[in-house]
């Protein structure tokens, strides 16, 4: 039926697609059918416990499944609601105390973990129904404060759970240990042989992500899932079109907290025990990142953004990886902000020749204040510590060297002509010893900084995130 | 011949201040009924009385014989009333089609479990709303057919967002089609447009209509009967020409004292 537009009929109009200004390449990604993309997807989790058994790298495909349910599930009240709903961790501790409560030496239960499963998303569902009442009177910031508000009722009540009306329900702060490992049919899988992480966990939750992940996806291709973005869009609108809005929220509410809730369980069944801090703000916004990242509103997004995102943090936890995005991050920011472009190469080229001017008259005033290189070190490392000043006991130079360098990015985007070729070359030298001095020492707190500069980056160039469709907004 | 819709003595008032007073008004199956009036008259406070955005102080509102008064706007929608918004409320980031779609939502059953097992029921019924929702958008002519179909509706020109809207209303299959201002912001050919095709939504569609208008023009070509409303109270009622020379409506709209100056 779809004809082309005839000469003189809104032809900007009928290319609205392609004025989006979407990549070719995602407009040959939208082309392959969802179905396969979901089968690629799978496949290929399921072949890297084939390919290595190591455990830290299964673990880590276990943990990015997770976050994978986690941010889908958070897509239907968020993306598809339109429901700022910031007590969604609250749902997955709920998930994970109540595999802890009913499976494990706690009270002496050991139900069944797929008895389990099917009551952490009954149970997940209604706490769902009951949070999204807010959500009849209450909208955006509101809504949010409401919500938040639930997850600090959650957190009050398993960190003093431990005398909850004279009986321990939670442990308290020391939580609920000696889970129960994940069984089917009676068949338990061990969380470890011999040390090494169970991969057998990862098809586990890939079964669970697979059956999570179509069951939205068709809900989402309904009448309902139609009416969940008329909502989002316009609620008053959609009530006035016959759809019973108050309804949809708690479903929307309901969907999110039961997929919350089942993830939850899945987690607790392979950790040694559950406690209050895991269930911390910083896993809430981790998830936000990533549906953000990904794009609000697209399953598929929802997953890529959490694969992204988790990978990217759990990569950063090495020193020489973080070492490298941290390089990389600073010349794509360079590539991004010099103009013209052959400036660049300049740019870097009187970098590298005022470094090994200030490394060499460090060295002369006092030979402590560079390290050099193991004979064994390679190229990249040699050349490092051969530009960068790197002081045995750096002390406050540390502290100044941060202050300073934050003067001079501030001082770079302010001024202009030569001044500003001037002021970039020793700002990229401190970026460098700042990085080698201080950040590359703490890497806990560096990857979070390095993911920050992530998300800057991905949301400038794709305000919407990386799969999110272009919105514009109803005024 | 019964009336449709009926208020009887309608007030509705916001504090002190009363929007509405008393107001009875009938509209007549197959009938096209203007209500016309100076800004602040009350015209669209009708309208979000009548869909349920608000539940009148007093009086009652009868539709089909039964008292549709307290009952919530998706129900009203579902009995047979539908709107179009003065103020464009289209779902903006969803595709012409779906926009279409979305409105059969009152008429239609499967529900989530249904949905997830995809049962021939539920395909069929999808493959029925969207039979449905092409059919309301061929309405328009080719105006919103073929590649528009899968265009957002934020890439719609103002007059086919009026369009859209006038389609989506329909899709929720109501006998009552209420049109807030359906040629404002049109050009003189469009608004011709709008009045033969306001005619046609009765013969073709087979819709009763209640339409607020301030275009003289439009008011003139479409309605059996004109209503007339200033600070929430009924002024005139009557034909076009009974109206439109009524010395109070003149006031309303222009001041004391104009019919002298003429």
């Amino acid at each position: 039926m779809t004809e082309g537009p005839r000469i003189g009929q809104d032809e900007w109009v009928a290319r609205s697609a392609e004025n989006i200004g979407r990549h070719p390449l995602l407009r040959a990604a939208d082309r392959v059918p969802g179905w396969a993309r979901l089968l690629l997807f799978v496949v290929a989790v399921a072949l890297i416990p084939l390919i290595t058994d190591d455990g830290y790298i299964n673990a880590v495909v276990f943990d990015t499944l997770i976050f994978c349910l986690l941010a889908v599930g958070l897509n239907v009240v968020v993306g598809w609601g339109g429901l700022l709903d910031l007590g969604y961790i609250a749902f997955f501790g709920v998930g994970a105390y109540t595999y802890a409560i009913l499976s494990s030496e706690k009270f002496d239960l050991h139900l069944s973990s797929l008895v389990v499963m099917a009551i952490c998303v009954i149970l997940g569902a209604l706490l769902g129904l009951l949070v999204g009442l807010p959500s009849w009177r209450l909208s955006g910031d509101y809504l949010a404060i409401v919500t938040l508000f639930v997850y600090q009722i959650f957190i009050s009540i398993v960190t003093n759970g431990h005398d909850l009306f004279g009986v321990d329900l939670t442990g308290g702060v020391n939580g609920i240990a000696n889970l129960d490992p994940f069984d089917l049919f009676g068949i338990e899988i061990v969380v470890s042989k011999d040390g090494i992480f169970n991969s057998n966990y990862v098809y586990v939750a890939l079964g669970v992500f697979l059956v999570v992940f179509t069951a939205l996806y068709l809900v989402n291709h309904s009448r309902i899932g139609r009416a969940w973005r008329a909502l989002r869009e316009d609620t008053l609108a959609a009530e006035l079109m016959g759809m019973p809005t108050d309804w949809l929220k708690l479903l929307a509410f309901a969907f999110g907290a039961a997929v919350a809730s089942l993830t939850g369980s899945l987690f607790a069944s392979l950790k040694v025990g559950v406690f209050p801090e895991t269930f911390s703000l910083t896993l809430l916004i981790t998830v936000y990142a990533m549906l953000i990242l990904g794009g609000v509103g697209s399953q598929t997004g929802a997953v890529v953004g959490a694969v992204v995102v988790y990978v990217f943090l759990e990569a950063l936890r090495d020193p020489d990886v973080s070492g490298w995005v941290f390089y990389l991050a600073a010349l794509v920011a360079l590539v991004l902000v010099v103009r013209p472009r052959r400036m660049i190469a300049v740019v870097l080229a009187a970098t590298a020749v005022f470094g090994f001017v200030v490394h060499a008259i460090a060295g002369a005033i006092d030979p402590d204040w560079t390290t050099s290189a193991p004979p064994d070190a390679d190229a990249v490392t040699r050349f490092l510590d051969a530009w960068v000043v790197i002081p045995q006991t750096p002390g406050d130079a540390k502290t100044i060297a941060y202050i300073g360098l934050i003067a001079l990015i501030l001082l770079a985007t302010t001024v202009k002509g030569i001044w500003r070729w001037a002021v970039l070359v020793p700002t990229l030298y401190l970026a460098a010893f700042v990085w080698e001095n201080v950040m590359s020492q703490q890497p806990d707190v560096t990857r979070f900084v390095l993911l920050g500069a992530l998300l800057v980056g991905v949301m400038v160039t794709r305000p919407s995130g990386i799969l999110g469709e272009r919105r514009v907004e109803v005024v | 011949m019964a009336a449709l819709l009926e208020l009887r003595g309608v007030s509705m008032a916001f504090g002190g201040l009363t929007c509405v007073d008393r107001l009875d008004l009938h509209v007549d199956e197959g009938e096209i009924v203007s209500v016309i009036g100076p800004n602040g008259a009350g015209k669209t406070t009708l309208f979000n009385l009548v869909t349920g955005v608000y539940e009148p102080t007093e009086g009652d509102i009868v539709f089909e014989g039964e008292s549709i008064k307290g009952l919530s706007p998706h129900k009203i929608t579902q009995r047979g009333i539908a709107r179009t918004f003065q103020m464009l409320r289209l779902f903006l980031n969803m595709s012409v089609r779906e926009n279409v779609m979305a409105a059969a939502f009152g008429h239609t059953k499967a529900g989530v479990l249904r949905s997830m097992l995809r049962t021939p029921g539920m395909r069929r019924e999808e493959r029925e709303i969207r039979e449905l929702a092409e059919k309301r958008l061929a309405f328009f002519g080719d105006r919103l057919m073929g590649y528009r179909w899968d265009q957002p509706a934020y890439s719609l020109s103002y007059a086919n967002r009026r369009r859209l809207e006038i389609a989506r209303a329909t899709a929720t299959n109501p006998r009552l089609l209420l049109l807030d201002e359906p040629a404002a912001g049109m050009n003189p050919k469009e608004t011709q447009e709008i009045t033969e095709l306001i005619a046609q939504l009765r013969t073709e569609g087979g819709y009763t209509i209640l339409v607020i208008e301030h275009d003289m023009h439009v008011v003139e070509g479409i309605s059996d009967r004109v209503v007339a409303l200033d600070h929430g109270v009924k002024i005139a009622e009557g034909t076009f020409e009974q109206v439109a020379t009524n010395p109070r409506v003149v006031e309303a709209y222009l001041g004391t004292g104009a019919m002298e100056r003429k």
